[in-house]
């Protein structure tokens, strides 16, 4: 296990490291030059070329490159010149937001999906199985913003159940205080992920379904509900740990629509603001923080599975 | 997925694919394959829903005529009427034609996006998996970093940086999109390339790109194809999320996305007619894509069982 971890671990450090030249590619690629982006175009060359040396991008791109990277590891990703504020204080002040809106969701999703997932396993080709089948096909194919917007258009505007916007608070307990309008972003990000979680959920239960030692656990007696717990439930959750650990970027993208069609606070609706702003420092650095997230997903997820599944660290 | 597999006979052809992989590609083979298809009852819902979408996107404009280029104020926020079908947007525009216009570029894209990232795609996977060793990981490792940042995230920062073209969507998004692919037909490539016809081919002094060319990837032409079919899905609906947050193809270009992004302002005021078709035509697209991917798959699952 231990060889198994540390190879794994050698691997997604090997892959930060590719992320950062990537995100340090894409600083680069801004047409004309940061100094200009960010100046406007009315600076002077004097002005420029000061902007240049202060921020050290008069030197070769392995030096920049360098610095870019020890900023990283100090955990400075960048400043907004736009909003006159660090982006580390962004993130820290609106990534809480985000953990309570996924969080949350992601949660309801699991407690739908996992038991959902065996139930169709169980009743496979009957009704239950094919409306769920066909309602989670149906959600997995719809944008998640025209989920939101129908929910909006049908508990906001049709009946006046729930707010069309999130909590507008910019702290986390004020973002909790708020409960009702957090209602209908995270039903949008539940059903979502219900639906990827449900459809894996199914293939997973039949598999086991069909595992001998289900056959004997039957067969010697063990009342359906055992069965269903303490074999079903309990193997068919490895691949779904796996697939929680690799929704992350799904899990953030849709987290981006999300929170531009219900203007939550968060990340997402930062990114969104910084694009149309072209506030590139906030956009490279939240990407950067998306990346290390997605990097520690896969990692966490193939760890967790190596612990749950013994044959996967011998293999 | 719903379905199961449905049967398929053993032909003479099949018998003849078990022991000459390579016959896979003769037209025979193909034949029984799409007799085989037509039997998904799926997978035809998806190819018609897909042809009547494509049929409607292309052909419509030749009989149902629209201005789709110069807004008419006198025209703006009409109800579903005679002369506008689905009513017309806050710019005057008629929202069926818009759909049609809007469905060109929306296809154009997708088709284009998957076929170049399936192909670069299937080519990466087939040399990494095939060469292995230091190239394979180096290779995989590049796979690794880009698929780390989700696409919507590098999308929306390059369409800062640089003004959306249709050229440029397809090259950024196939930049994007080959990454599965390649994941895919690697895999695919560790398992073939321990195949007896495989040494047979090296034995006979062939090279490494016939290998690959004329034998690894015909064979897993399969599951590229099945994947090429979700990857058209998929590019539908980045390329309708990426209009819908207004980083699309600019004005007067138009796009699905853009035109909910429209109607959503005025979703309070009841103009249901501007959200509705341009929301369910994304939907009912990007489903047929799916169905017909899963036909697809279901088809050839069913075919390798037999094998």
């Amino acid at each position: 296990m231990i060889g198994y971890t540390l190879r794994r671990l050698a691997q997604a450090v090997i892959v930060l490291l590719g992320l950062t030249v990537l995100v340090f590619v894409l600083e680069h690629m801004i047409p004309g030059s940061l100094a200009r982006a960010i100046l406007g175009p009315r600076a002077s060359a004097g002005e420029i070329a000061t902007f240049d040396r202060v921020n050290g991008l008069d030197r070769s791109v392995v030096s920049q490159y360098l610095t870019f990277l020890s900023h990283l590891l100090h955990g400075n990703l960048g400043y907004s010149y736009r909003l006159n504020q660090s982006v580390d204080s962004l993130v820290v002040h609106e990534l809480p937001n985000d953990l309570i809106l996924v969080g949350i969701a992601l949660f309801f999703a699991l407690a739908i999906a996992i038991p959902l997932g065996i139930a169709q396993a169980v009743r496979r080709n009957r009704a239950l199985d094919h409306v769920a089948t066909g309602v989670s096909f149906l959600l997995y194919s719809m944008p998640s913003y025209w989920l939101g917007l129908l929910l909006i258009a049908t508990f906001a505007i049709g009946v006046h159940v729930f707010p069309p916007e999130a909590p507008q608070a910019a702290s986390p307990a004020g973002v909790l205080a708020d409960p009702r309008a957090l209602v209908l972003p995270v039903i949008t990000l539940t059903l979502v992920n219900v639906a990827l979680f449900g459809r894996y959920m199914r293939s997973a239960a039949v598999d086991t379904l069909a595992q001998d030692y289900v056959r004997v656990a039957r067969s010697k007696g063990l009342p359906q509900r055992a069965v269903l717990l303490r074999h079903v439930l309990r193997n068919s959750l490895a691949p779904v740990v796996t697939l929680l650990g690799l929704s992350v970027p799904a899990v953030l993208t849709t987290g981006l629509v999300v929170e531009y069609v219900f203007n939550f606070p968060g990340l997402g609706l930062t990114y969104f603001n910084a694009a149309v702003n072209a506030d590139y420092p906030v956009e490279l650095g939240i990407t950067v923080i998306v990346g290390i997230a997605t990097v520690l997903g896969s990692l966490l997820a193939d760890l967790a599975y190596a612990v749950l599944d013994p044959r996967v660290r011998y293999g | 997925m719903a379905d199961p597999p449905v049967p398929v006979e053993v032909s003479g052809e099949d018998f003849d694919t078990l022991c000459a992989p390579e016959v896979a590609r003769g037209r025979g083979a193909h034949r029984s394959f799409a007799a085989a298809f037509l039997e998904n009852r799926m997978g035809v819902a998806g190819l018609g829903i897909v042809s009547a979408v494509a049929a409607f996107c292309f052909l419509g404009p030749l009989v149902y005529h629209s201005d789709q280029v110069h807004a008419n104020v006198a025209l703006t926020n009409l109800a579903p009427g005679a002369g506008h079908p689905l009513g017309t947007d806050a710019n005057g525009f008629d929202i069926l034609g818009r759909l049609m216009v809007g469905g060109q570029s929306a296809l154009e894209i997708s088709l284009a996006v998957a076929l170049v990232a399936t192909c670069f795609g299937a080519l990466w996977g087939a040399v990494s998996g095939f060469t292995g060793g230091v190239i394979d990981a180096i290779m995989m490792r590049i796979v690794d970093v880009v698929i780390a940042v989700p696409a919507i995230f590098l999308l929306i920062y390059l369409a800062t940086v640089f003004r959306p073209t249709v050229p440029l969507l397809i090259v950024v998004l196939s930049l994007l999109s080959w990454l599965g692919p390649a994941r895919l037909v690697r895999g695919e490539t560790l398992s073939l390339r321990t195949r007896e016809f495989v040494e047979a081919v090296r034995a006979a002094g062939g090279r490494s790109s016939r290998i690959v060319g004329r034998h690894i990837i015909p064979n897993a032409l399969g599951t590229i194809s099945v994947n090429a079919t979700f990857q058209v899905a998929d590019a539908i609906i980045i390329l309708a999320t990426l209009s819908f947050l207004g980083f699309g193809l600019p004005p007067p270009a138009v796009s699905w996305g853009g035109m909910l992004s429209l109607g959503t302002t005025y979703l309070l005021d009841g103009y249901w007619w501007e959200v509705y078709p341009a929301g369910l035509i994304v939907m009912v697209t990007v489903v047929a894509f799916n169905f017909m991917g899963d036909g697809l798959r279901d088809t050839l699952d069913a075919r390798l069982r037999e094998r």
